[in-house]
């Protein structure tokens, strides 16, 4: 038998064990009614105490909803979703509003933990977590945020850090005013879905001129069954601000899917920048393609004002289907758009994921570095598009898209878009797909590795360039995400 | 020490080596000299334990014990190393990074602690430095774009680092230049000692120059037909393998 044939039969003979976070958490939880309908719209809305104008907003959105139809030009495939048949809200029943970690439930803290997780700021800062590394984390379970840490630090520097469904309240104006102005409530079938219920995410608004003091990060758990998640984040960098972002997320394993629907919206004004991160480890689905989560995902950030800069770095390695392609409005001249992706897809899962360019002001700039790696019977595609207004004169953008296959079940497919109406637009496309050859596994295990260890090694070398571009700690993080989605034995 | 016993393999249904017996003693440098297509590439990856290579008969022994149901990591955990005639290109893999994971890998395998990162290092710089590798090699990706005398003498790095207790040479010389030449043999006589064996594969008399062997052995249809002292080379140089591969067949 050739060594990859072997890997690939190891490959496939990884299920659900193979995925660390699929336990489930035994906590009593409040839920909507099933289904949908405006009595659920109404239901969340209330549960959150909302404001008339965003039960209306919600409500606006659930009716043109029911209007559309789902999309289907993407290249996954699965059954059709019966949205009456979902729960669109739950919540820890415990965890209405604590004050601080002490009223948090202690088996959620406990969730946290087995997560790796770090939610106790005195431990962070003790050093208990190792590193030394101050990370500011908003943990949202199902429909709501549990806890966020490092608030009065942050406060301290003037940045917000929150839940959404708390920045309502404290922040009308601010939600009011950029809620929607990213992704449009009609933008697309999932968006508008997100947009009617939505429950949690997170907020955060870095103020002029203010470079945030520590990464923030939101991690996101899915627990109930048959309960969809849909949050929303929203973040705001003012005129020449930074901020880091994180997210991370897992599931329970669970036989039947689960269904994803974020919506991310980020604006950068001026000379502000956004590094947002994204570790995707939602429950795959078992070896023979059962469960897993359907992750149906909005992200887009409009880089609104001049000089701004807009970077997504995102390692997918989870989802049964991933249906997502954050992007960037290129709106004010100079502004800049980056697009690091690494989509590692394994036993069935299908992956339709790339990103849009949309250059509309002048001398804008983006860059697209997509790794995509397909092993099993899996399905990988990039799709992007690359677009030049008219009046972006100047516009540039460097596009790069390699596949890597392993095994000979699974596919890699590039969809490239790319349009200009500026003649003085340059964009530059490159792709290249290969395979890991028996050759290279036969050299690496000559020298000891054995087969798992040299393929994570080769995959590892493959996606180098934007494991570079994530940030030092979640970048180790990511290198072991990756050997234990290909493999069985390795991590 | 190597024993290979009477060893029989196939590729694809097609039978390579027919009966392949030679024993190679610690402290031993045997040179195997032969024609193309007499299995000589193929007798290095049937040892080494490659995929795809199914033998059917005979053993291959290191220091006493068989090789055969072990996996080519296993063996070179052992104590086993070859040098590739091709070595592979591993993009975005650093030398170091390779280096440091292949020499914890077989530690990993032996029950050893991980070598730190600062012994590893000084260990890597002194070894490089001996073979003229430049620090600038082992910051760029393994092999891509590395001549093909860079290449041939990373894998003597790479044997030098490993410190194996056997090692066969598949054609080390292939594109190689005199001062490359000299270099890959002043690195292989530096190990020779007398717990250590080689097996050295060559077209060519001139690698033998610089690596003068105890004993050559002429293969042909898969099996040694003469085995002499270094003589033997010479010999080899001046008339050729015409008359061992027609005794042979």
């Amino acid at each position: 038998m050739a060594a990859v044939q072997e890997t690939v039969d190891k490959v496939k003979s990884i299920d659900v064990d193979a995925y660390k976070y699929g336990f489930v958490t035994d906590i009593e939880s409040e839920r909507s009614a099933k289904g949908l309908s405006e009595e659920t719209v109404r239901f969340i809305s209330a549960k959150k105490n909302e404001p008339a104008w965003l039960t209306e907003w919600r409500l606006d959105a659930y009716r043109r909803w029911t209007t559309m139809r789902e999309p289907n030009w993407a290249r996954v495939h699965y059954p059709k979703i019966e949205y009456q048949d979902l729960y669109y809200y739950a919540a820890p029943k415990s965890a209405a509003g604590p004050k601080s970690l002490d009223e948090v439930d202690p088996e959620l803290l406990r969730t946290y933990e087995k997560l790796g997780i770090p939610l106790r700021e005195r431990e962070i800062l003790a050093g208990v977590q190792g590193a030394g590394t101050r990370v500011a984390v908003d943990a949202v379970f199902d429909s709501v945020s549990v806890a966020t840490t490092f608030k009065a630090e942050l406060a301290k520097a003037g940045v917000i850090f929150c839940p959404i469904s708390e920045a309502v309240h404290s922040h009308p104006e601010l939600v009011q005013k950029y809620l929607g102005s990213v992704v449009p409530v009609t933008d697309n079938y999932f968006a508008t879905l997100n947009s009617a219920v939505f429950s949690d995410g997170s907020f955060v608004y870095i103020p002029p001129g203010v470079r945030c003091p520590m990464e923030l990060s939101t991690y996101f758990r899915i627990n109930e069954q048959n309960t969809g998640q849909f949050e929303r984040t929203l973040i705001i960098a003012d005129k020449g601000s930074y901020v880091s972002y994180l997210e991370g997320c897992t599931a329970p394993k669970r036989d039947e899917n689960q269904l994803h629907a974020a919506v991310v919206e980020l604006v950068t004004l001026d000379d502000a920048e956004i590094k947002y991160s994204t570790v995707q480890n939602w429950y795959p689905g078992d070896s023979e393609g059962r469960g897993g989560i359907y992750n149906f995902v909005t992200k887009r950030g409009d880089c609104r004002g001049a000089r701004s800069k807009i970077s997504w770095t995102q390692v997918e390695t989870g989802s049964a289907i991933t249906w997502k392609y954050p992007s960037c409005i290129l709106r004010g001249d100079e502004s800049r758009g980056e697009f690091y992706s690494i989509a590692i897809s394994n036993g069935h899962q299908q992956v339709d994921s790339g990103t849009k360019m949309l250059h509309l002001g002048r001398n804008t700039s983006s860059r697209i570095i997509s790794k995509g790696i397909s092993a099993g019977q899996s399905n990988n595609t990039y799709r992007g598009q690359v677009f030049a207004h008219r009046k972006a004169s100047g516009a540039r953008n460097f596009t790069n898209c390699d596949s890597l296959l392993i095994g000979n079940r699974c596919g890699a497919h590039t969809v490239p878009y790319v349009e200009s109406r500026n003649s003085s637009a340059q964009f530059e496309h490159e792709a290249t797909t290969s395979k890991i050859s028996d050759d290279q596994l036969f050299y690496c295990m000559q020298r000891g590795l054995s087969a798992e260890e040299a393929t994570a090694l080769i995959v590892n070398g493959f996606v180098r360039d934007v494991l570079q571009q994530l940030p030092m700690e979640f970048a180790v993080e990511a290198q072991k995400l990756i050997s234990v989605s290909l493999e069985g034995s390795v991590g | 020490m190597l024993e290979i016993i009477d060893l029989h393999a196939e590729i694809d249904g097609k039978k390579i080596l027919n009966g392949f017996s030679l024993t190679v003693k610690d402290g031993e440098v045997a040179a195997i000299m032969g024609p193309n297509g007499s299995g000589k590439s193929t007798l290095a990856y049937v040892v080494a334990g490659r995929a795809g290579y199914e033998v059917t008969g005979g053993d291959v022994r290191l220091n006493g014990k068989s090789l055969l149901d072990t996996g080519a990591h296993e063996r070179a955990a052992a104590g086993f190393f070859l040098a590739f005639q091709y070595p592979l290109e591993i993009p975005g893999v650093t030398t170091m990074t390779f280096l440091k994971a292949a020499i914890n890998a077989q530690r990993k395998q032996r029950g050893e602690a991980e070598l730190s990162t600062p012994d590893f290092m000084k260990k890597v710089r002194a070894a490089a430095a001996k073979l003229g590798v430049r620090d600038e090699m082992l910051r760029r990706a393994l092999n891509v774009g590395f001549s093909g005398g860079e290449k041939k003498r990373l894998e003597i790095l790479q044997m030098v680092l490993l410190e194996p207790s056997f090692a066969i040479l598949d054609e080390t010389d292939s594109g190689l230049d005199i001062d490359a030449l000299r270099i890959v043999g002043d690195g292989v006589n530096s190990l020779r000692s007398k717990d250590r064996g080689f097996l050295v594969i060559t077209h060519y008399q001139r690698l033998l120059d610089h690596i003068v062997p105890d004993t050559v052995h002429v293969q042909s249809q898969g099996r040694i037909v003469k085995s002499g002292g270094p003589e033997l080379a010479h010999e080899l140089e001046k008339n050729g393998y015409r008359d061992y591969v027609a005794a042979a067949e």
